[in-house]
């Protein structure tokens, strides 16, 4: 493997691993510990799911030696990337997958999110499946907790399941205390000063939703999460808000 | 002086054409000559006049604009041709500054052109421009999952420049987005402004909110391509295509916009539900949903119908005696559906306005949705 050979080379370093999270367009990839990639119960079922699995295998812990045609080798390579891929997937729901991820995560090598409101939140990877080739990565800010398209091409086509349906969500679960406050705050479309009313009720009627929510989690007695959540000076602030608008709504017509 | 002797192509459209310009509409010169559009502009801008000389290009053969400077008005009709003389002696001025003085110039041209355009696109001519744009996804589509490729607009925060930069406005899901492309992160929100994102939505209601930029080149290439936004949006009914399908006993219009327009990026099935191996996760989790509000839209829109709801309220509460505000407010609160405490102290704050609206039209989309801000735009522009 010449590609991954010709530099700077210490017998230890992991070639094929170090070559992979160093691409361009690999940025949301982690390295998996050599133990676990040589552990065979991580790697469970696997064997169906690869083409070439033992040379990939090979190739990705960098013990691959076999003599073949550049065509060969090509297929070999793209195997290994999916069996690295897969790997991953399970990998980053270990401790120390889950702990890599994380700094990757403060780093914000995953993009901040797109929605102004939240103010740059790091955004984490996910799949919208846990099969591969269903849908590529997306991004998920824990701020609103939605999901966002990557905005370059090159991540665009990651297969999801790479990272797979629960990541980010056990991550949040195993480090509670990451999860960032969340906020009220939000875009009120206006015209010439007026809220627009078709947005402005359907704004109020989600806002009544999140009170029935924050109303069921403080009868659990449960934190809300949300900012200034000490409700006297919540109320407060609301009552400002909404009554500077409200004013200019009603001297409209 | 500007490059206007030299440069085949106008101040504007090179202006337009520059890298990270790419949202700008190319603001006609009819529109900056009609001075009612300036009006106000000359204290936000220093060497305003020469910032506007800059813009138009302003060159002794094309100008007969009236407002050159008094001193010149003797020798310009000595000569029996005042508007000429006048801007060839700007222009003489004009040599003998400092390039310093020039570069201030360029950058007072490009604020003023900035705020000449936040008005221009609210001006029938300027949405026009801005729709074809759209049609053309010159502003790139929603990030947002969920809002499958919805195509977007620029729009600012706030109307006075300095403040904060551009954001895209998606009318699918009724958020905004900072720009992929950090090209676009320097330039000031003010210059789109904040009307423009929902007036554009106002004129061209019929507009198919929900058609991702993908289904849209599809479209396009199945044959309707040939009609511009502005077109198809004129054409009553022509763009009910893709997304508008409606639930059994639904309006077709809600608040003054068409049903199926309203923030179909959000509701049941479009709201991200975490899960974790399948399981979805409790709200109960310290780490559980706490946002789902903020993508929701109700299954029967009809509850969004609050003038419907506050007559189906004052009818029950009618026989209450007593203060007439307060009761008209608690029922209000009563009337919907799993309000809590807090929330009907909300809604008691609100309600004045509330009762002033509706005693404004018969519509309760009237109030803003077909009303007076368009019309007097429409006028203006
Ligand atoms: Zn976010
Ligand atoms: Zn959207």
């Amino acid at each position: 493997m010449d590609d991954f050979n010709s530099e700077t080379d210490s017998d230890y370093t992991s070639y094929w691993r170090d070559w992979f999270i160093s691409s361009r367009g690999n940025e949301y990839f982690c390295e998996i510990d050599e133990e676990y990639l040589t552990d065979r119960f991580n790697l469970t079922g696997l064997n169906t799911e690869v083409q070439y699995y033992q040379y990939a295998l090979d190739l990705v812990t960098d013990v691959f030696d076999l003599d073949c045609d550049d065509d060969m080798r090509e297929q070999i390579e793209k195997s290994a990337r999916h069996l690295y891929g897969l790997v991953h997937a399970r990998y980053i729901v270990t401790t120390r997958g889950l702990a890599k991820m994380l700094e990757k995560y403060k780093k914000g090598d995953f993009g901040k999110c797109p929605r102004v409101m939240c103010e740059h939140q790091p955004l984490l990877p996910m799949g919208l499946s846990d099969n591969p080739n269903v849908k590529p990565v997306k991004l998920y800010c824990s701020k609103c907790e939605d999901i966002y398209n990557p905005k370059s091409s090159r991540h665009a086509s990651i297969d999801g399941a790479y990272f797979g349906t629960s990541f980010h969500n056990i991550l949040f679960q195993v480090y509670p205390a990451l999860v960032p406050p969340k906020s009220i705050r939000r875009y009120e479309p206006r015209v010439f000063g007026f809220r627009v009313h078709a947005a402005a009720a359907l704004q109020r009627w989600q806002d009544a939703r999140r009170e029935e929510l924050k109303d069921r989690l403080h009868k659990l007695k449960i934190d809300s999460g949300f900012e200034d959540d000490d409700d006297g000076e919540r109320e407060d602030e609301e009552e400002e808000d909404e009554a500077g608008d409200m004013d200019v709504v009603a001297t409209n017509p | 002086m500007s490059s206007s002797s030299q440069a085949p192509e106008s101040w504007i459209t090179s202006f337009c054409s520059l890298l990270g310009h790419e949202y700008f509409a190319e603001v006609s010169e009819d529109f900056i000559e009609d001075d009612f559009n300036l009006t106000g502009l000359q204290s936000h801008v220093h060497m305003y006049k020469e910032a506007l000389e800059m813009i138009l290009d302003v060159e002794p053969e094309e100008d007969e604009e009236d407002e050159d400077e008094d001193e010149e008005e003797e020798e310009d009709e000595a000569l029996g041709d005042e508007g000429r003389l006048g801007y060839r002696r700007a222009g003489d001025r004009r040599h003998m500054r400092m390039a310093s003085d020039l570069s201030v110039i360029e950058s007072s041209a490009e604020l003023l052109y900035g705020l000449i355009h936040q008005r221009y696109i609210t001006s029938r001519p300027g949405i026009q421009q801005m729709a074809e744009k759209y049609e053309l996804q010159h502003f790139g589509v929603c990030p947002r999952v969920h809002c499958n490729g919805c195509r977007v607009l620029p729009v600012g925060c706030s109307d006075t420049p300095g403040q904060d930069t551009v954001k895209l406005f998606c009318p699918s899901c009724l958020d905004v987005y900072t720009p992929p492309n950090s090209r676009f992160q320097s330039l000031d929100g003010a210059f789109f402004g904040t009307t423009f994102g929902c007036l554009f939505f106002m004129t061209f209601p019929e507009l198919d909110v929900g058609r991702g930029g993908d289904s849209f080149l599809t479209a396009t290439t199945g044959g309707t391509g040939s009609a511009t936004n502005a077109d198809r949006a004129t054409r009553s009914g022509a763009s009910s295509s893709s997304a508008n399908q409606l639930q059994h006993g639904q309006p077709t219009t809600i608040n003054g916009v068409i049903s199926s327009n309203l923030a179909p990026g959000l509701g049941q099935g479009k709201i991200y539900e975490p899960r974790i191996y399948g399981f979805k996760v409790s709200e109960r989790a310290r780490s559980g949903p706490r946002m789902k509000w903020l993508r929701m839209r109700p299954d029967d829109i009809t509850e969004l119908d609050e003038q419907r709801r506050f007559h189906e309220m004052q009818q029950q509460a009618a026989h209450d005696d007593g203060d007439d505000e307060a009761e008209v407010d608690v029922s209000m609160s009563s009337n919907q559906p799993g309000d809590n405490a807090a929330d009907a102290i909300a809604r008691r704050k609100k309600a004045p306005i509330r009762r002033r609206r509706q005693g404004a039209g018969s519509g309760v989309g009237v109030a803003v949705g077909g009303g007076s801000p368009m019309d007097t735009n429409g006028a203006a522009g």
